[in-house]
């Protein structure tokens, strides 16, 4: 065991049993999954997943590459980190090479979102973070405060500073007491911000695993007035011959499993670093009781009193040098320590040290991901070696260690002034606190990066085991390579070499790897090759997270019509169209589509049919100017139509193409209703809406949605007439006083007040029927009984559009795609010459007028047995050597009862002058179909059946 | 996702706004007398400005009214927002600072 006997922040009283790998290990209250297998002596994680090599745990948080475990069990989770995973009671992990499994069986837990203003958002709760915040709720501002472990404190939690003269933890109880005693300040632990978008909109992920409640993550969207990133530091790894060996870690990593974990990560320790921070983590290992051989440090001359102090500890200093190379099978056993001159270079013999571990302080590259996700730009800092913040893009301030301030006194002043500041720019003004004395690490010196300690021999081109990024197994020698290839720019070499790429995306060894190409570049500094671009998430977020309880019935929201129970009772089959749930067709047991749809078309041909028509979109178009708005809108004139008239009618967008057509209805002098197709009604809504406010307000006129309000339930068939004389018997429902497109209002036999129109979109007598949706069920039922012994047959969406089909009735949006004229659609009767209307001077462009345009036309197969499938390419010859230019495509394909056989209508490239000829369409299986072009209608040509 | 102040509503997300691309491109008083060209610059052909862009936008999940505004197209910064009456023809459109 390597658990010290005191100290730390895990709660010896509580031992928690948990398995990794498939054996029993026990660890403690406040331990991750990586401090507990520390602690049982397992340094090892899965081997690299290129090239095999053993790896171990290199980190104590969310910057880990190595260290990637499947979460095994209900819940079960795929790639998350062991220096990230709170240990529980029965927590049972597997170490993960590479991509992790997701968990087959459906995720029982419950993720859930919140949204959230505040007046100052601070990021990250360390002594920055604290301070502002502090300083900030004083002011009575609203104050959210984030911080992603499971106690507040950051650094703290790993150091052994004072604040006020007592230990530094205290000093973070009285801020969280405080701060929990101010009613508007709300603090979320276990809560990772991952994204800064627009306008201070940040996106927290709030892991509530073991907390009451069946939520197991909360999604928050906060939008702050001001934001105060206190997101602290990672330290840089160093790139030297076997860097990736297991034992070789981050020196603050070290520092946390000592001091805030009590878990001894090594027994004979060598120190690595190019700035003061090793020295405090070198008597700490000391005091713990570890022997520590050496410290390298690549400065020639350090700090005379860090030097002293490590002496007076029995600490060899060797300044002025590196770790060349690390050597060992499974685990470092020793290291290579040389002088290195000013250029970097070996300048003296080489010694070896034997240690069991090598803590490594490369220096400290601020988090300044949500920074630079919010758009703010970087510099890069000579002094300190390391991106910083420069101009900030919003209302964002950045304080602490994540704009390079490393001295706790300074963390603690920069955060108190930047709270204070922040909520008096939201309107709450405040005093800066006054920073209380501290002691620890003071202001650091100026440290020398090195970045690239040489190999003992060879070029960089054969240094392929100086590690840059340990997951994506890539080194000195792959960045060689692509340089050599002819890249020059970081965001080049990033994807030549996938540098950056993994799951941890490059937090720590992002800016080693900008270091390795400026070096191999001759660049002056890494400044002058620049970071790559930081995106969100900043950690990975699990998609369930995501959806949150946006999922399954929940997803999209489903409507139906007040008639759907009686279609589910019914046996209807569902289509989606939008969001309706519209019956496609109604089997009868055993019976197929195919079937099923030929005998709905028969009936509806041969006696009568009847369908649901509620979805159609309709919205009341009313005012004094409907009449002018109308004919404005639609190509053909609306403004003197008839009261109790209908008319079908097409809009087109001002470039011409048709953009969605139906029937409009005049009720009044003033009040139209207009249908439109079920999936654009909100579309041409909004159009409607945007023409009169932008461009015609003056027309008085206004239009609401009623497609919900009205239950519409079609009649249809040469029998049709017969099942409204029973239902409504005193209409005259005679040709000569209900003639075809006029309505009639009248009450039913059942009592109910209904609108009936004579409009048809199959090409027999019918009958719409429009009662107030409360009745729609009650009279679709009257008319199912009206036309009981008439052999009344419900039809579907696929009947529908068999009919429709057979009459050359276009679908916009399946017969068109927003390139097609009416002129395409051979519907130059439905453009006015007369009056202008949004469209029309496009018809005069040089384009719309090509006799190339690809028109709709008929297409009968061959072989009428065979189906074209819909959306096939049509070309002329059927020995076409590919590639070649299409005539055009399949829009619609059917088989038709009345016809006897297959047809298809299509878009064909100059298609009305090619009636007769042959086409063919080759299939994805190497089969050809040839057809005949045709005439759109294929059906009763003359229209004799419309009037019955 | 950016927080619009809707001249109606006050501030709401973006999510409840449709975007209306570029702001004061009138429908042409007399489409009939223009050329081709000049037809198609209304059409298709619209400024893509980095910088301070009018633009119009409609509260479609609120009020449903449109209305302009003055958009930074980098920084995202929104300067000002107008209400929806168009600028009639012959009258300066606003000034963009």
């Amino acid at each position: 065991m390597n658990r010290l006997s005191d100290g730390g922040r895990v709660d010896r009283s509580a031992p928690l049993r948990f398995t990794f790998d498939g054996v029993q290990y026990t660890g403690l209250r406040g331990d991750t999954l990586a401090s507990a297998l520390l602690a049982n002596d397992v340094l090892h994680t899965a081997p690299s997943l290129y090239r095999g090599r053993p790896r171990g745990i290199a980190t104590a948080g969310v910057e880990e590459p190595n260290a990637l475990v499947q979460i095994e069990g209900p819940g079960a989770e795929p790639m998350r980190l062991a220096t990230t995973v709170e240990l529980y009671e029965g927590l049972s992990a597997t170490s993960l090479r590479g991509r992790g499994r997701l968990d087959p069986a459906l995720d029982e837990g419950v993720y859930d979102k919140m949204h959230v203003h505040t007046e100052v958002l601070i990021v990250g709760g360390g002594p920055a973070g604290l301070a502002a915040a502090l300083a900030a709720a004083r002011s009575g501002a609203r104050v959210v405060l984030v911080d992603d472990q499971p106690e507040l404190g950051g650094s703290l939690l790993a150091g052994r500073e004072e604040i006020d003269g007592r230990p530094a933890l205290d000093w973070v109880a009285d801020v969280r007491a405080e701060l929990t005693a101010q009613a508007d300040t709300r603090i979320l632990t276990r809560s990772t911000a991952t994204g800064y978008y627009d306008h201070n909109y940040l996106l927290v992920a709030e892991d509530r695993t073991g907390r009451p409640g069946p939520v197991r993550q909360t999604l928050w969207h906060i939008r702050a007035r001001r934001v105060v990133l206190a997101t602290g530091s990672h330290e840089r790894p160093m790139v030297f011959a076997g860097n990736d060996l297991p034992g070789v870690m981050s020196a603050a990593a070290v520092r946390a499993y000592l001091n805030r974990y009590a878990v001894l990560p090594g027994r004979r320790c060598v120190l690595l670093t190019t700035n003061d921070h090793a020295y405090a983590v070198a008597l700490d290992l000391v005091s713990a009781g570890a022997q520590v051989a050496a410290l390298v440090d690549t400065r020639p001359r350090p700090p005379a009193e860090l030097v002293d102090s490590a002496r007076r500890a029995g600490i060899e200093v060797i300044a002025g040098s590196a770790v060349v190379a690390a050597r060992g099978g499974a685990r470092v056993q020793a290291v290579r320590i040389a002088a290195l001159d000013a250029a970097d270079t070996i300048s003296g013999p080489v010694r070896e040290v034997a240690c069991d571990l090598l803590a490594v302080s490369g220096g400290w590259s601020p988090a300044v991901q949500l920074w630079s996700q919010s758009q703010g730009s970087l510099r890069y800092d000579e002094a300190l070696a390391a991106f910083v913040p420069d101009e900030a893009a919003q209302n964002v301030d950045s304080v602490g260690a994540s704009r390079g301030v490393l001295d706790l006194a300074g963390c603690l002043d920069d955060g108190f002034a930047a709270g204070a500041r922040a909520a008096a720019l939201a309107g709450f003004p405040v005093a800066v606190p006054p920073t209380p004395p501290t002691s620890g690490d003071g202001r650091p010196a100026r440290p020398r990066p090195v970045w690239v300690v040489p190999g003992e021999s060879g070029e960089p081109s054969d240094w392929s085991e100086h590690f840059v990024d340990l997951q994506r197994d890539a080194t000195v020698a792959d960045v060689q390579r692509a340089i050599r290839a002819g890249m020059r720019s970081v965001e080049h070499i990033k994807r030549y070499t996938t540098i950056g790429t993994a799951h941890d995306q490059g937090k720590a060894s992002g800016v080693s790897a900008t270091g390795v190409i400026a070096r191999l570049l001759g660049a002056r500094s890494p400044g002058e090759v620049g970071t790559t671009t930081f995106r969100g998430p900043y950690v990975p977020l699990t998609f369930a997270l995501l959806a949150g309880r946006e999922r399954g019935a929940l997803f999209d929201p489903v409507r139906t019509t007040a008639i759907h129970p009686w279609h589910v009772r019914h046996g209807a089959v569902f289509e989606n169209v939008g969001q309706w749930k519209r019956p496609r067709y109604y089997p009868r047991p055993g019976e197929s589509m195919e079937a099923a749809v030929l005998r709905e078309c028969g009936a509806a041909r041969e006696g009568v049919g009847v369908m649901d028509a509620t979805t159609l979109g309709k919205i009341d178009v009313i005012g004094p100017d409907a009449g002018e708005f109308l004919n404005r809108v639609y190509t053909n004139a609306f403004a003197k139509l008839a009261v109790n008239s209908a008319r079908y009618g097409v809009m087109c967008r001002a470039d011409g193409m048709v953009f969605d057509d139906g029937v409009t209805l005049r009720l009044a002098q003033d009040h139209y209703v207009m249908t439109t197709t079920t999936g654009n009604a909100a579309g041409v809504l909004d159009w409607l809406e945007e023409w009169l406010q932008t461009e015609w307000p003056e027309l008085r006129v206004r239009f609401t949605s009623v497609t919900e309000q009205w239950a519409t339930v079609a009649v249809v068939g040469p029998r049709s007439r017969e099942v409204l004389t029973a239902l409504a018997p005193e209409l005259d429902v005679s040709n000569d006083a209900f003639p075809f497109m006029t309505a009639r209002q009248i009450l039913l036999a059942n009592g109910v007040s209904a609108r009936i129109c004579r409009i048809s979109f199959s090409g027999e007598l019918a009958f719409e029927i429009n009662v107030a949706s409360w009745y729609g069920l009650a009279t679709w039922e009257s008319v199912i009984r009206a036309g009981e012994h008439l052999g009344i047959t419900p039809y579907g969406t696929e009947t529908m559009h068999v009919l429709r089909a057979e009459k050359g009735y276009p679908i916009v949006g399946q017969d068109t795609d927003g390139t097609v004229t009416p002129h395409d659609l051979g519907m130059e009767w439905v453009v006015s010459r007369h009056k202008d209307f949004i469209g029309k001077r496009s018809f005069a462009r040089a384009d719309t007028a090509r006799t190339d345009r690809r028109q709709l036309v008929g297409l009968l197969p061959v072989d009428p047995a065979v189906l074209l499938p819909e959306g096939a390419q049509l070309v002329a010859d059927a020995e076409v050597a590919v590639p070649t230019k299409a005539l055009g495509h399949v829009t619609s394909s059917y088989r038709s009862a009345a016809l006897g056989r297959t047809f298809a209508l299509a878009l064909v490239a100059g298609g009305r002058e090619r009636l007769g000829e042959t086409v063919y369409a080759p299939l994805a299986d190497g089969g050809m179909i040839a057809a005949t072009i045709t005439d759109t209608v294929l059906y009763d040509p003359k229209g004799t059946r419309r009037d019955g | 996702m950016l927080l619009i102040a809707c001249p109606w509503c006050g501030e709401r997300e973006e999510l409840e706004f449709h975007y209306g691309g570029q702001a004061h491109v009138g429908y042409p008083a007399n489409p009939e007398g223009l050329t081709d060209s000049e037809w198609a610059e209304y059409l298709f052909v619209r400024d893509n400005p980095k910088g301070l862009f009018a633009e119009r936008w409609s509260h479609a999940a609120g009020c449903r009214r449109w209305f302009n505004l003055i958009r930074h197209t980098v920084t995202h910064q929104i300067l000002a927002v107008q209400s929806n009456r168009p600028v009639a023809a012959g009258q300066p459109k606003p000034v963009i600072p």
